[in-house]
């Protein structure tokens, strides 16, 4: 009897979080694609609903009432399975993620390692979708991404360990917990390990595919890249998946570099504000940082992005764990 | 305990189907799609014996980065695979050979020889130290050479790979971006009063 | 200098500065028109959907001369004649216009001597079927009928330039 109770606490724990993630998903998208219209000048989606608060919903009905099409050379299994790996491994990400203190579905003590194990098996869906459509622009979508996600997922690696060294924990709770500082928002690690968080923001807009790095969609080259074969549900997926680990990254910067449910400043007013809204607040920022980027930003050239990667990245993170392994040796260890 | 039981026999029974499949599908890109099943399930049972640290890995290690990389290479792979069977018999017995020995190798592993008996029973899990926590400390501290010297076996590895396929071709212009984005206004451009009908 | 731009291109100098730009832009009026509810302002010339007018007093200005047909560089129109059966005067027993070849040219406006094939303001004709697009007499007197005062009042504004 316990064993099923515990069971459904755990199911009820999952569903509701995942009912919040997609309706909030849903306006993520929604907001991006205000944002970019915005910026260019234009309305964006303003017809379903008052200022288009419905678009999402309308395009989710359209995707699922249409005809799927599967082409006729396509490795149909595979074919069919790889939005379903994308969008599963983006939703199983927040199973981890803790929204306040306490209210993550499981506390694990390895979080930030399964986020990044689960963040790296998301090039799967986009290899396996690209190589099943037996055709070329999703072919060179895919060689493209594996080759990109491999590289950034390296300096984003390093990132996480020098936070890990100043939290001493791999647990995302505890690593919240340890920026509780009498500081308020200057004790976040944002501040202390800014070039980090710099290489983690730029590498998570590598590592989801975002402008300036999508060049796994590049319209220009590619059609659209992996995705080219794909309609309705299968690309609602697709789509679902990707925006999703897009809040994933967000509410990743925001545990590891902005103090997760924190708020900015320990004094009255602001601890008042229950700490999920402080979460939302913050995920909200960096997607509303993600969104602008698309907005602002020429897209990369190939060999460029794999030089930023590799040359550039890759040492200044390295060169990193090791100064703050030093610094948190022999500085803060001998001013204790 | 019957929850783990059942995952136990879930991951284990998925883990050796999927490694049947990985030699026997005729496929080599779903043989790699199978490995990689196989490798997921693997932490899943590395999971369930509390080695969280392992199982994590594992899937960061070889699934996010060796198997994208093993995947790639098959993918653009163009394999006949009626040219593949005809060897298929001739290479029987050879292939049968390596097998057999291999599986002496591993019944003698399983079934007598150990390294060092006294190991295991020297660094049994700490209570109160967390599963990393305490892989940390026994790499770190009795295994530090060991795991030291696995690091410049992997550096030398590296190096090899890059001497042997690094090529500078001489000829061949190449954009350097920090020049580039080093150029200002002054270094760039040049105004000049070009006097009427008189040219530059 | 390289640590100066290296530490500027660390700091996001650059950065900074190009997302204050877009915010600037995010804040600014739209330059788009919330079409179906604003629209442009129209020229008078503006060459629309077609339309066969009538006299003030009931009788259709066409005579049958065929001239839009001759001129017409797409061919999109055409005209049968016959005397009519209860004045004998000549007049189109067929007048189609095919509005999938038409380009929009406005010859077939200027070539007319009595102003009876004209194009009126109207772009939103949109169908669901290519079939509803082959415009027969009928059909376009009716655009006529609808058109009328917006034709009227249009070809007055541009008559001085004629």
């Amino acid at each position: 009897m316990d064993l099923l109770l515990s069971l459904l606490i755990i199911l009820a724990k999952s569903l509701g979080i995942l009912v919040v993630l997609l309706v909030l998903v849903a306006y993520y998208i929604l907001a991006d694609r205000k944002i970019w219209a915005a910026v260019q000048l234009r309305r964006g989606p303003n017809v379903v609903g008052p200022w288009g608060v419905w678009q999402s919903f309308a395009d989710m009905i359209k995707f699922l009432v249409k005809e799927p099409i599967i082409p006729d050379g396509a490795n149909k299994g595979v074919f069919l399975i790889a939005p379903l790996v994308t969008a599963t491994l983006a939703l199983a990400a927040w199973a981890v993620i803790p929204v306040n203190e306490g209210w993550a579905v499981a506390n694990l003590n390895v979080g930030v390692l399964y986020i990044f194990a689960i963040s790296s098996l998301g090039v799967y869906g986009i290899i396996m979708g690209g190589w099943a459509s037996n055709s070329k622009y999703p072919f060179l979508a895919a060689l493209r991404s594996a080759a990109q996600m491999v590289s950034y997922e390296v300096s984003i690696g390093f990132v996480i360990i020098t936070v890990l060294l100043c939290a001493g924990s791999l647990n995302l709770t505890d690593i919240v917990l340890a920026q509780d500082t009498k500081w308020g928002f200057l004790g976040w690690y944002w501040l202390p390990l800014f070039p980090m968080f710099v290489i983690f923001f730029v590498s998570a807009l590598a590592e989801t595919n975002r402008p300036p790095f999508d060049l796994v969609e590049a319209e220009s080259e590619l059609v659209a890249g992996f995705m080219v074969e794909y309609s309705a549900s299968q690309y609602l997926l697709f789509m679902l998946g990707e925006y999703v680990a897009i809040v994933t990254m967000c509410a990743l910067l925001t545990i590891l570099f902005f103090g997760g449910w924190l708020p900015p400043v320990n004094i009255a007013p602001f601890t008042w504000v229950p700490g999920v809204v402080w979460f939302v607040l913050k995920v909200s920022w960096f997607f509303f940082l993600f969104a602008m980027v698309k907005a602002f930003v020429p897209r990369y050239r190939y060999d460029q992005l794999m030089r930023l990667g590799w040359k550039v990245f890759l040492p200044i993170s390295l060169v990193a764990v090791i100064v703050v392994a030093a610094v948190l040796e022999f500085v803060v260890k001998v001013g204790q | 305990m019957t929850l783990a039981a059942a995952f136990f026999y879930l991951f284990s029974i998925v883990t050796i189907a999927s490694a049947v499949m990985v030699i026997s599908a005729r496929n080599p890109v779903h043989s790699v799609l199978f490995l990689i099943l196989a490798f997921v399930n693997a932490a899943g049972l590395f999971l369930l014996t509390g080695a969280e640290f392992l199982a994590m890995i594992l899937v960061v290690v070889y699934v996010g980065a060796v198997a994208v990389l093993f995947l790639f290479v098959v993918m653009m792979l163009d394999v006949d695979f009626a040219e593949l069977k005809q060897g298929f018999l001739q290479y029987l017995p050879v292939g049968m050979l390596v097998g057999l020995v291999v599986l002496v190798e591993l019944i003698t592993v399983i079934g007598v020889w150990s390294v060092a008996p006294q190991a295991a029973l020297n660094t049994p899990t700490p209570a109160n130290l967390s599963n990393t926590e305490a892989i940390g400390r026994v790499l770190y501290t009795q295994y530090v050479y060991l795991f030291q010297a696995a690091g410049f076996v992997l550096l030398t590895a590296m190096i090899g790979a890059i001497v042997l396929t690094l090529q500078h071709r001489k000829n061949v212009r190449r954009q350097n971006i920090a020049e580039q984005n080093a150029r200002t206004r002054a270094s760039a451009i040049e105004v000049k009063k070009v006097p009427s009908r008189a040219g530059v | 200098m390289p640590i100066v731009t290296a530490a500027k291109a660390l700091l996001l100098k650059e950065f900074v500065g190009a997302f204050l730009l877009s915010f600037r832009y995010l804040l600014k009026p739209k330059a788009t028109l919330n079409y179906p509810h604003e629209k442009n302002p129209q020229s008078p010339r503006y060459r629309g959907e077609h339309a066969l007018r009538r006299y003030p007093n009931g009788e259709e200005r066409c005579i049958a001369c065929k001239l839009c047909e001759a001129i017409c560089p797409a061919q999109a129109i055409t005209i049968e004649a016959a005397p009519r059966g209860n004045d004998g005067t000549r007049r189109t027993t067929r007048y189609d216009i095919d509005m999938t070849k038409c380009i929009y040219c406005g010859f077939c406006q200027e070539a007319c001597p009595v102003d009876a094939i004209v194009e009126g303001p109207n772009a939103e004709f949109a169908t669901e079927t290519r079939e509803e697009l082959f415009f027969d007499k009928q059909r376009l007197l009716d655009n006529g009928a609808i058109w009328e005062r917006e034709i009227a009042r249009n070809l007055a504004a541009d008559a001085p330039y004629r």
